[in-house]
């Protein structure tokens, strides 16, 4: 589904090299995690893959089903199959949480060329899944993200993925800053969403997310590179004896 | 004082072209105006007042020409049940208004007011624009008391169950338009008050609002769009006790617009909201310019203006709060942003807060900035077209001004316009 090839990647302002040849394939179905240290590049990877400003791609490839990601706008990625759940929300004074979801199903929709959800429609089915994330109903009159917590906002985040039914949903430290309840709420919403077609690319600094959404994969990431990878195992690994043994084990 | 010779020269041209109305019984008030006029002498360049707003061509003798604008938009307050009072470049027609009938307000024309002796009207006709000259001097404001041709006297005496709409239509591209409406809203009163329409090639409208004790006047403005029109507004507002005002105005295009507000808060716990949304493209200047003066206890005052600025145009905010010894408990807010969505285009803003009253809370904010790029990113990660994504982030910003519209159907008009420029033009 995903394909990475050899993806280098520098900062567009300074020359700072922040990728230097990643190799990642994402299939249908599965589940893969990316853990790493701090600064490995691990936003920056999820960032390009969505089309942030500020990147430049040096030199490879990523692919969704085939297609360039590398050359859509961001909205075509998204339209594509792409998600982001953000490592940091962000709040937008003046936006209606809700009218915010609906522009955004609705855009999407537009661009696949199907009909606009209709208003009654839309309602009942955000009101759902809002349910199942123990978002209320103020939370979702609210403007974007504003005066949310950070579980909140994370939950807000899986709302939106569960509204726009991607098929490549990239997670970057959703787990970050949640409680143990926290967690599992979102884990169970990412959960709800496993399913034939889609892939998951989860990044994460701690196996407990891991416990609660099961990897297929797991890729260690330093220094702008997969430097290994392994089955949920490798996951423990690092998270009884850190990166440091695996990261001397690759040098 | 002697006037200096280019602004003596430029107002005795400007004062050539026109002619002063017979209307008998604000013939004095006219008199008394023309020699204000003649003392201060119109706006020039080098006043400080006008020193991000060049007055030039509102004083020219010539007339400046302006193209009318056509569109199928639906008509602004098109729906709304509400009382039409429509003046064509600047002269009521009968035959488009509605009847002046309404339970709760009467409704003449300026020269009908000495026929009919109503003493209110005598005795408001100049004087809040008179007051108002003192510390700043605004001549336009005169000008108009003194050559007005048209305009209506409103007299609130109870709440109307519908507003009286204001429209201003544009149908000649060489209109010079001057209107001067009096409103006097009695204790206890409540009315809303509507204007919309181009008006004329230039506009030059003064509007003296005097709110007894407990009245409340409610105002939505929209001013129209015909690019190449000019306009210069004044409105003189005056509070009593426990009386409330609020005011919005949009402005989408023209190429020149001045709205100066002047607002006296004169008796206890009066309220005065003032706020503008503006969106301007290339050439597009404008310039808000408000004075308010607390002169009672516990009074309450906001000023909200959000401009959006694109390809070179000119946004201009000049606002003061000025709080008079012993206007204490006073509480003045005021915020003036812009949204610049290019390099090209400009913001001056001049806030200022002048207070002698030791126990009141007075804040004031300014800032100029660009789309917010995260919010944009994070938009459009979502699957939100730039276009679309720029335009919610820029009904955002002007989210704070629109929303102290309180009546819903008339702030989601106000949105309709918006969105409409927004989408002809992002
Ligand atoms: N916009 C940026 N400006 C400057 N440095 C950046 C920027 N984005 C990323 N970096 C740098 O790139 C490296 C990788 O960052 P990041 O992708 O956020 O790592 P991770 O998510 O793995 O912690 C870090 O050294 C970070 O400081
Ligand atoms: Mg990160």
């Amino acid at each position: 589904m995903l394909e990475i090839k050899n993806l280098h990647v520098k900062l567009e302002e300074e020359e700072k090299q922040i990728l230097k040849g990643v190799d990642l394939t994402v299939e249908a179905g599965k589940v893969h995690a990316i853990m790493g240290p701090n600064g490995s590049g691990k936003s920056t990877l999820s960032y390009v893959l969505s089309g942030r400003d500020g990147y430049e791609v040096t030199e490879g490839s990523a692919t969704l089903e085939g297609e360039d990601l590398l050359e859509m706008e961001p909205e075509e990625r998204a339209a594509a199959g792409v998600f982001l759940a953000f490592q940091y929300p962000v709040e937008i004074p003046g936006v209606g949480n809700m009218t915010f979801l609906r522009t955004a199903v609705n855009a999407q929709r537009k661009a696949r060329g199907e009909d606009e959800l209709s208003a009654a429609d839309f309602l009942k089915e955000v009101r759902a899944k809002a349910k199942s994330l123990k978002i209320d109903a103020d939370m979702l009159k609210r403007p974007v993200n504003v005066g949310f917590s950070g579980g909140e906002k994370k939950r807000n985040e899986i709302l939106q993925m569960a509204m726009l039914e991607p098929k490549m949903c990239i997670l970057d430290e959703t787990d970050s800053g949640l409680d143990v309840d926290a967690m599992k709420l979102v884990a169970e919403g990412v959960n709800a969403l496993r399913d034939e077609g889609r892939g998951f690319l989860v990044i994460t600094h701690y196996q407990r997310l891991l416990d609660h959404i099961k990897p297929d994969v797991v890729h260690i990431m330093a220094d702008g590179r997969i430097v290994k990878t392994g089955g949920p195992e490798l996951a423990l690994e690092v998270e009884n004896n850190g990166y440091a043994d695996i990261l001397a084990e690759v040098n | 004082m002697a006037l200096p010779e280019v602004k003596q020269t430029a107002t005795e041209a400007r004062l050539a072209t026109l002619t002063m109305p017979e209307a008998g019984c604000t013939r004095a008030a006219r008199e008394d105006a023309l020699a204000r006029v003649l003392e201060m002498g119109l706006p020039g360049r080098r006043d400080e007042y006008w020193k991000y707003t060049r007055p030039d061509t509102l004083i020219s003798a010539e007339q400046p020409h302006a193209a009318l604008f056509h569109s199928d938009e639906p008509l602004l307050f098109g729906n709304l049940d509400r009382l039409k009072i429509v003046f064509i470049d600047g002269v009521f027609s009968a035959e488009d208004s509605d009847d002046l009938e309404l339970e709760g307000v009467n409704i003449d024309r300026i020269e009908d007011i000495c026929c009919k002796d109503i003493h209110w009207a005598k005795e408001l006709y100049g004087v809040l624009e008179s007051r108002g000259q003192s510390p700043v001097q605004r001549p336009l404001a005169a000008l108009n008391t003194a050559f007005a041709a048209d305009g209506v006297a409103i007299h609130v005496t109870g709440k109307p169950t519908k507003p009286i709409s204001l429209i201003y239509r544009h149908a000649s591209e060489t209109s010079d338009a001057m209107l001067h409406h009096i409103i006097r809203v009695e204790s206890g009163a409540e009315v809303t008050v509507l204007e919309n329409g181009p008006a004329a090639s230039r506009f030059n409208k003064c509007i003296e609002i005097d709110i007894a004790d407990g009245g409340t006047l409610h105002h939505v403005r929209a001013q129209g769009r015909d690019h190449e029109r000019r306009a210069a507004t004044h409105m003189f507002t005056r509070l009593g006790q426990e009386s409330v005002y609020k005011s919005f105005t949009l402005t989408v295009n023209g190429i020149l617009t001045r709205n100066e507000q002047v607002i006296e808060l004169t008796g206890d716990d009066a309220i005065a909201h003032v706020a503008g949304a503006c969106v301007g493209d290339g050439d597009f200047h404008h310039d808000d310019t408000v004075f308010v003066t607390h002169d009672a206890v516990n009074c309450e005052s906001r000023q909200v203006f959000k401009k959006v600025l694109r390809n070179g145009a000119t946004g201009v905010f000049q606002g003061k709060i000025l709080v008079k010894e012993g206007a204490q408990k006073t509480d003045g807010y005021q915020i003036s942003q812009s949204l610049l969505l290019d390099d090209d285009s400009q913001f001056l803003a001049k806030p200022e807060l002048e207070i002698y009253a030791d126990d009141v809370a007075c804040s004031h904010g300014s800032t100029s900035g660009a789309i917010d790029e995260t919010a944009l990113f994070y938009l459009r990660s979502r699957g939100v077209s730039v276009k679309d994504a720029t335009n919610m982030l820029t009904l955002a910003f002007l989210a704070e001004a629109v929303d102290e519209i309180e009546d819903e159907e008339l702030a989601e008009a106000i949105v309709n316009r918006l969105e409409g420029w927004l989408s002809r033009h992002i």
